[in-house]
């Protein structure tokens, strides 16, 4: 067994910020063990994102261009993982914890008879072998893992592990290969896909501004929508909110939506609920603002302001456009 | 049709956790410690409303010790016509690799399912992965993230459903059978009525069938800790967050406003 390999997926030809995480976080296992990376980069048009992997720290690319590997299907991208996998035996398996990536390393793990470990949120080597810590019970605790037997295969949280800068001087080999099934073969068939359009996706946000109730309607979120774009920030929400249908459930944060951890997670009209906090507690600094100086959210909160949502988030977003 | 769901017994949203020795307790002070999880709660009212448009019977099934019924009780209450509930002391320690396996058998038992419904993820393993690993043991089609079932085609054997992934609504068509895990977006589970209660409560007591290791004819060597791979060196409690909420008193929002971003720009997040 040798190697740690990494899962790049792939959107609109180059890899997801958390597939360029898991490179940086599949290099230092590398590093630490003293053996090579390899990425696993599958789709069609993947000639740019194949170097791309090589200047965020492969060592060498495994490279499938073909059609079937365009849609997101994890059945064709499971098959030539595990293919791989069973010739060549790698130590552990990286992919980041997304939609795709979950599905192709839990066919995968199948397969290979092989321990899976989801969203990790940090890796490390001990007496030789990678151990992992995940939050469990919806982060109200944390644990350590590892896998035994032959490859372990691990899927990690987004935003967890540091992206590695692109070295341009990086060179590597690209191994072109060929689809482990045929198209026929694939039992799922895309018939359509409406695209979330130039949205913040809340896992990859650097920033989130989120609304509870305590915007009071769907014109509510106007505000807070406002200063998430003068953030560049992504737009969360609580559950009440969602509940009450002023924003699709695509934004929840919490037990039962997303779980994020951005740098900064702006709470306003949200009291703080267990089941929300368990979604955006490791936000690295979380601002509160709420009428109610009681509001559970400022005991998790760094900065809280006492305030009517409908006046202070206005003016916040006034003076970072004088600043920003 | 014949739809089965898969449901597991888990710690209350609001339950409080202890660590205590590597073993995890719960206590919740504002009513029941052990619910269904939460997310199953999904699977099981998409199942009841397939049923109630294309006819069949929904099973519900449940890998737990012998004491944890509270999913299979809910599903009875919800509407589902059966559970079974798989429990055995050697699957105890099971990994998502056992348990995919274990769930899968108690499905082929079943015999003629054509669907089975499970939860996005359960809340405390929070794995989210045992409903593909439980698609790929059976050899049916994976359908996950799934937030509306488009259409069932029983007599041309396939299911058309939209998934929300990052990309964004993806619709997606597959032969039966197929194996499904659904977001909370799906649908509004319905509260059990107060015969349905009863009746689940009298189905726990009289009917309940429970399959061991040996009815479901398994491999002993793939269940339990002995099938598992992933083995748990350590659970602890995140530490106390450090430091106070610091409030900033203004004397009007702008001057708040301006107090915030001073403080956001020393810590370097903006
Ligand atoms: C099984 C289960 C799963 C759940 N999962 C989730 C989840 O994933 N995510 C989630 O968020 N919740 C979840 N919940 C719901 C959770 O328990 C709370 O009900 C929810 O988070 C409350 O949302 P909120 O804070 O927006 O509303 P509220 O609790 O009603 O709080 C509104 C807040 O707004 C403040 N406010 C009102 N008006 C103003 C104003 N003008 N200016 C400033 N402040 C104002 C109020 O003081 C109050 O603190 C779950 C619950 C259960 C049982
Ligand atoms: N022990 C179990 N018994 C029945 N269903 C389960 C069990 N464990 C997991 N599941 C199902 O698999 C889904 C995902 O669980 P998990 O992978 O544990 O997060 C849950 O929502 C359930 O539908």
């Amino acid at each position: 067994m040798s190697g740690i390999w990494v899962w790049v997926e792939l959107s609109d030809g180059k890899a997801a910020p958390v597939s360029v995480e898991a490179l940086g976080a599949g290099r230092a296992l590398a590093d630490e063990l003293g053996t090579e990376l390899s990425a696993l980069v599958f789709g069609q048009g993947v000639e740019e994102a194949a170097e791309a992997a090589i200047h965020h720290g492969a060592d060498q690319v495994y490279a499938c261009d073909d059609a079937t590997l365009a849609d997101c299907r994890s059945e064709p991208h499971a098959a030539l993982v595990s293919q791989l996998a069973a010739e060549h035996e790698p130590i552990a398996i990286l992919a980041g914890a997304t939609a795709s990536g979950r599905d192709v390393l839990a066919l995968a793990a199948v397969d290979l008879e092989a321990g899976l470990i989801p969203d990790c949120t940090g890796l490390a080597v001990e007496d030789g072998a990678i151990r992992a810590t995940r939050p469990v019970y919806a982060g109200k605790l944390m644990s350590n893992v590892y896998a035994d037997g032959d490859t372990m295969l691990a899927s990690l949280r987004s935003r967890a592990f540091p992206a590695p800068e692109a070295d341009a001087a990086r060179s590597g080999e690209v191994i072109n290969i060929q689809p482990a099934m045929a198209a026929g073969d694939i039992s799922v068939e895309v018939l359509g896909l409406e695209a979330s359009a130039g949205e913040v996706s809340l896992a990859d946000a650097g920033i989130i501004v989120s609304g509870g109730r305590g915007v009071a309607g769907p014109e509510g979120f106007e505000p807070v929508r406002k200063l998430a774009s003068t953030l560049g920030a992504a737009l969360g929400a609580s559950r009440a909110a969602v509940d009450a249908g002023w924003i699709p459930y695509a934004r929840q944060v919490g037990q039962t939506g997303k779980t994020v951890s951005p740098d900064l997670y702006v709470a306003a009209g949200i009291s703080g609920a267990i089941q929300h906090l368990a979604g955006m507690r490791t936000s690295k600094v979380i601002v509160a603002i709420n009428k109610d100086p009681e509001a559970p959210i400022f005991k998790l909160a760094q900065y809280g302001i006492v305030a009517d949502l409908f006046k202070m988030v206005p003016a916040l977003t006034a003076e970072l456009k004088k600043r920003l | 049709m014949h739809i089965a769901i898969c449901a597991k017994q888990t710690p209350s949203t609001t339950a409080v956790l202890a660590v205590e020795d590597g073993k995890v307790t719960w206590s919740d002070p504002g009513g029941s410690p052990d619910i269904a999880n939460p997310w199953d709660e999904y699977a099981i009212e998409e199942a009841i409303r397939l049923k109630e448009k294309h006819g069949g019977k929904v099973t519900a099934i449940s890998m737990g010790p012998e004491e944890a019924r509270e999913a299979l009780k809910t599903a009875i209450a919800m509407g589902c016509d059966e559970a079974v509930l798989v429990s055995d002391e050697a699957m105890k320690g099971s990994d998502t690799l056992a348990t995919s396996y274990v769930l899968a058998k108690a499905i082929e038992k079943l015999g003629d399912v054509d669907l089975v419904i499970f939860g996005r993820q359960a809340v405390d393993g929070d794995t989210g992965q045992t409903s593909m690993q439980v698609a790929r043991r059976l050899g049916w089609t994976p359908l996950s993230f799934v937030v509306a079932v488009d259409e069932v085609d029983a007599e041309g054997g396939t299911v058309t459903v939209t998934r929300a992934i990052e990309a964004g609504r993806q619709k997606v068509k597959g032969p039966l059978p197929a194996a499904l895990s659904v977001l909370k977006e799906i649908n509004e589970p319905r509260y059990p009525s107060f015969k349905g209660i009863r009746q689940a409560t009298k189905y726990m007591r009289r009917s309940l069938p429970i399959w061991a290791t040996a009815d479901l004819e398994a491999d002993s060597s793939k269940i339990g800790a002995a099938g598992s791979r992933v083995r748990w060196l350590q659970v602890y409690a995140l530490p106390p967050k450090e430091g106070e909420c610091t409030m900033i008193e203004a004397d009007s929002p702008e001057a708040a406003a301006a107090e915030l971003v001073d403080k956001l720009l020393e810590e370097k997040v903006l």
